[in-house]
């Protein structure tokens, strides 16, 4: 049972590297191309980015659904609600200043 | 509940250390809090970075198609992916207590080590380009963004140098096992952070 | 230890707060003092008062209250909450030594750039507020944490957050506002220190900074902040209230609610701090509108408190006088409060004295009133003897009238256009007001003069008013059930908790103080010297920086490093209290408390007496 679960875990870890791997390979690819629109480039980048940190917190931290992690899930979820108000905040207040202040 | 459900997010111990696994449940806690406030303290200077990345922050000096390297980039970013998946290596062979456990830290340790290195030759050859922090609002941010991860990973690998020794002297003991539980978690954060840095510093601004 | 330092500063705030309004009662063309030596008053009072009077009173409450209240033997991480307390040390020592040695900023409390950037502030005085700030920023993160970890992992068996006490849950909302509120100044310091130190340009004029980040940034934190300040004020209201009426506290999960709301919301008000950076007018009504939105929960609480008192059998005791006191003056401030939420009148008033009369407004009769009831309310617990009345008395009026005299005439001259942080002024109007408020700041003196009196005299008459009872206010949760002073396992045995008010229900069922079926052994943490090292190191640190002694600043770095690896080192170290003392511990209070119970219904002594109340 340890060798089967142990082997288990294993496998894990072995396809959250590899998901990691491609969603990091990915938006390295489109920029060294240098063949993709900007815009379209960016929106790709900010995907494959907030992908590879759910494979990162699923694979690696191992937090998901389950029971005994619902008060850690609760926190990092409500950590990257206040990370959005603060740092979308930031940057949303410090954008409007400087395109008022634009001659 | 058998001893084997997990009881909390990273690495579990599970049932061949019996009493980390219960003495564990409140320091990972404090410690994945520690994390989250951690988060925010990156998050607070990722905006700064976002907000000085515009003409007005450059200040008419040099922008990132003058001082970055994808190539450099590239290979820090696979090293850190390596790392992180070595470490999960070592994390299974501390839950099984396997001997390779040792091994498997000190690869992580050797692959930290070789970031640093090459973030170090990155900065010292900005510094060599005239793209120091005292040319621009832009430059400063991102002396401090990417240096503070470089920071923390540095904090990493003296932790994970003392843990070696301490897993050698000691033994696996159940205040050794939550400690390499609680570096394994960190050392995982970091990667994530990192996520962040090359997508937003070296991604965004090569685009 | 955190009170105590609380006390100690806050002598010094008060007389810096009279020795500026006297200023400016005689400032008409000029008062007594020089103009640096006006903006250096300002600038130590607001960030003493902010970060070494209410935060360290504060922790010191949550720590002293919630492991008694949810049923714990400590908080989780002992050596982590000594560690913090040193940081707050060293930043409140630096405040002091920066009074001997060198200038303090002259900048303010919120040490805005680029005023407090190297081109204008070229000496020490900016330094001396970074380090003291970002030191004891960082200790009250780590504290954070631990009254976190510790609301979640430590409360008794069945103590379900429903059931927690409204402190502990203000105090758990506080945490979270610690951990979460303080990143962004630490950040901020940190960048304005590269700034003066190494010529950084995040905050500069030239060069692509951008000083309206600093403000940004300060206030993401300083919102939050208020409220992790004001949170535990109300919490420690809802228990005197309660107590003090006799009654089960008037809608708890409205109250829970209402805290919960007013924590998330204050991340999100932050630019009403500054309306008149020019930002666009949609982008100041959405923030208008959210901090508008903060009346809706607090009026909430207002009305719960309301409801409790109404009917209720109410003690106009000490702490119960500070609660009245709050909750009139607390609804102007909130009033003008909602007034200053509006861009286009905060624009008018802007760095008036209006602004003055309302910050004081909530943080005097909230923060401080709350804070000085809890202190009055939880006394006997930690010291075993009640402190005077006729005193305490003096002093609960003192403030409120003091209060009343001293910012209500702000509140004209605000409107009348006088601006905040002047040294002098040439409009003969603002005389009267500023006279009037410069009495009051008298009475606050003498006010706070009664607080030193009553303690003192507490003191010495302390065997008449000793508490033998652990229980002198009938109180209602679970603190009251144990020794006063508590035994340092504080519960013999660790409660199991069936009721919102749990020792209210165990007194009514008669299961109050009986002695439990089995005793254990109880471990507790060793005293380490780690707190003292870290808090020299932490100081030496500041020091160096203050002066740049590089060599210095290096080598405690190195040492706290070094400290870090020796403490992994070391083992946990633990003694542990055999059952056997635990045991006769116990025996030997309850035998006191049976002893106590029973004299004073026999000589018919107006004392209170729970047991016998709750059964009649």
């Amino acid at each position: 049972m340890t060798l089967e679960t142990g082997r288990k875990e294993l496998r894990l870890y072995v396809i959250g590297f590899a998901l990691a791997a491609t969603l990091t390979a990915v938006p390295f690819a489109v920029v060294a191309s240098g063949t993709v629109p900007r815009d379209v480039s960016g929106w790709v980048i900010a995907l494959c980015a907030l992908l590879q940190a759910m494979v990162h917190f699923r694979y690696f931290l191992h937090i998901d659904f389950s029971r005994q992690k619902r008060e850690d899930l609760q926190l990092v979820l409500f950590s990257v609600l206040l990370l959005a108000i603060m740092a979308g905040g930031t940057i949303w207040v410090l954008a409007n200043l400087s395109a008022r202040m634009m001659p | 509940m058998t001893q084997d459900a997990p009881r909390h997010p990273g690495l579990n111990l599970g049932r061949h250390h019996p009493e980390a696994h219960a003495e564990n449940e409140k320091l990972m806690f404090g410690f994945w809090v520690f994390l989250m406030s951690d988060l925010i303290l990156f998050g607070i200077v990722f905006a700064t970075y976002a907000s000085l990345t515009n003409p007005m922050g450059q200040a008419g000096g040099p922008t990132p198609r003058d001082v970055f390297s994808l190539t450099s980039a590239a290979m820090q970013t696979a090293i850190l992916l390596l790392s992180s998946f070595t470490f999960g290596l070592a994390s299974l062979a501390l839950k099984y207590r396997q001997p390779s456990l040792r091994a498997w830290l000190a690869v992580t340790l050797l692959l930290g080590l070789a970031f640093l290195g090459l973030e170090l030759r990155d900065l010292v050859q900005m510094v060599a380009d005239g793209a120091v922090p005292q040319r621009s609002g832009w430059l400063s941010a991102f002396w401090v963004l990417v240096p503070l991860h470089g920071l923390h990973v540095a904090a990493g690998c003296l932790w994970l140098a003392v843990m070696l020794v301490q897993v050698t002297l000691f033994g696996l003991t159940t205040q050794v096992s939550t400690r390499l539980a609680r570096l394994s978690l960190f050392w995982h954060f970091l990667d994530v952070v990192w996520i962040g840095v090359f997508s937003v510093v070296y991604l965004g601004g090569l685009a | 230890m955190y009170i105590a330092l609380a006390f100690v500063m806050m002598a010094r705030a008060i007389a810096e707060a009279a020795v500026m309004r006297l200023q400016q009662a005689l400032a008409l063309d000029g008062g007594f003092l020089s103009e640096a030596h006006y903006a250096e008053l300002f600038s130590t009072h607001g960030t003493i008062m902010i970060f070494f009077v209410a935060m360290p009173f504060v922790t010191g409450l949550i720590n002293i209250v919630v492991p008694l209240q949810i049923g714990a033997r400590d908080v989780s991480f002992p050596l982590l909450n000594s560690i913090s307390l040193a940081l707050t040390a060293v930043g409140a020592a630096l405040m002091m030594v920066s009074l001997v040695i060198g200038d303090f900023s002259t900048g303010g409390w919120t040490g805005y750039p680029p005023y407090t950037g190297i081109v204008f502030s070229p000496g020490e005085g900016p330094d001396y507020w970074i380090w003291a700030i970002t030191l004891s920023s960082v200790g009250t993160t780590l504290t954070g944490i631990n009254f976190a970890v510790t609301i979640y992992k430590e409360r008794a068996p069945g103590m379900s957050f429903m059931r927690m006490p409204m402190f502990t849950w203000t105090a758990l909302c506080s945490a979270i506002l610690m951990i979460f509120a303080l990143p962004p100044i630490t950040a901020a310091c940190v960048m304005l220190a590269l700034d003066r130190y190494l010529d950084f340009h995040f905050f500069t004029s030239d060069l692509g900074g951008n000083m309206m980040n600093f403000a940004n940034l300060f206030w993401l934190f300083g919102h939050p902040e208020v409220y992790l300040l004001i949170l535990p004020a109300f919490g420690v209201f809802s228990e005197v209230i309660a107590t003090f009426s006799g009654k089960r506290l008037y809608g708890y999960a409205s109250l829970v609610a209402a805290t919960m709301c007013i924590a998330v919301l204050s991340f999100t008000v932050w630019v009403h701090h500054f309306f008149t950076m020019g930002g666009s007018p949609y982008l100041n009504a959405v923030f208008g509108a959210a901090t508008m939105t903060i009346a809706i929960p607090t009026g909430v609480k207002i009305y719960d408190w309301m409801a409790t008192m109404y009917r209720g059998r109410i003690r106009l005791t000490v702490p119960m006088v500070y609660a009245l006191g709050f909750m009139m003056l607390f609804v102007i401030g909130g009033l003008t409060g909602i007034q200053l939420a509006n861009p286009t009148i905060s624009y008018q008033v802007h760095n008036t004295l209006f602004l003055v009369a309302h910050f004081h407004n909530m943080l005097v009769p909230g923060v401080l009133f709350g804070m000085l009831a809890g202190y009055t309310y939880w006394f006997p617990k930690v010291f075993g003897f009640r402190l005077e009345d006729r005193w305490g008395y003096v002093a609960a009026y003192g403030w409120i009238l003091g209060f009343m005299l001293v910012f209500f005439p702000l509140y004209v001259v605000g409107l009348l256009g006088m601006t905040r942080r002047t040294y002098d002024y040439t409009t003969a109007a603002f005389q009267p007001w500023m006279i009037v408020s410069a009495v009051g700041a008298g009475v606050v003196l003498f006010a706070f003069a009664a607080l030193v009196i009553q303690l003192v005299r507490s003191i010495q008459g302390r065997s008449a008013l000793a508490d033998t009872t652990g229980d002198p206010w009938d109180g209602r949760s679970l603190e009251w059930s144990i020794p006063s002073p508590p035994p340092a396992w504080n519960f013999a045995v660790l409660p199991e908790v069936k009721d919102r008010d749990d020792f209210t229900r165990q007194k009514e069922g008669g299961a109050a103080w009986n002695p439990a079926a089995q005793y254990d052994d109880v471990e507790l943490p060793r005293n380490r010297a780690v707190g003292v090292i870290v808090f020299l190191t932490g100081t030496l640190l500041g020091f160096a920086l203050v002066w740049h002694v590089w060599w210095m600043a290096a080598a405690m770095l190195a040492m706290i490093v070094a400290l870090v690896i020796w403490i992994g080192f070391q083992g946990i170290s633990t003694e542990t209290v055999s059952a056997a003392r635990v045991y006769s511990v116990d025996c030997d209070f309850l035998a006191r408390k049976r002893a106590a119970l029973g004299k004073s219904a026999a000589s018919g002594v107006n004392t209170v007496d729970p047991v016998g109340r709750a059964r009649a």
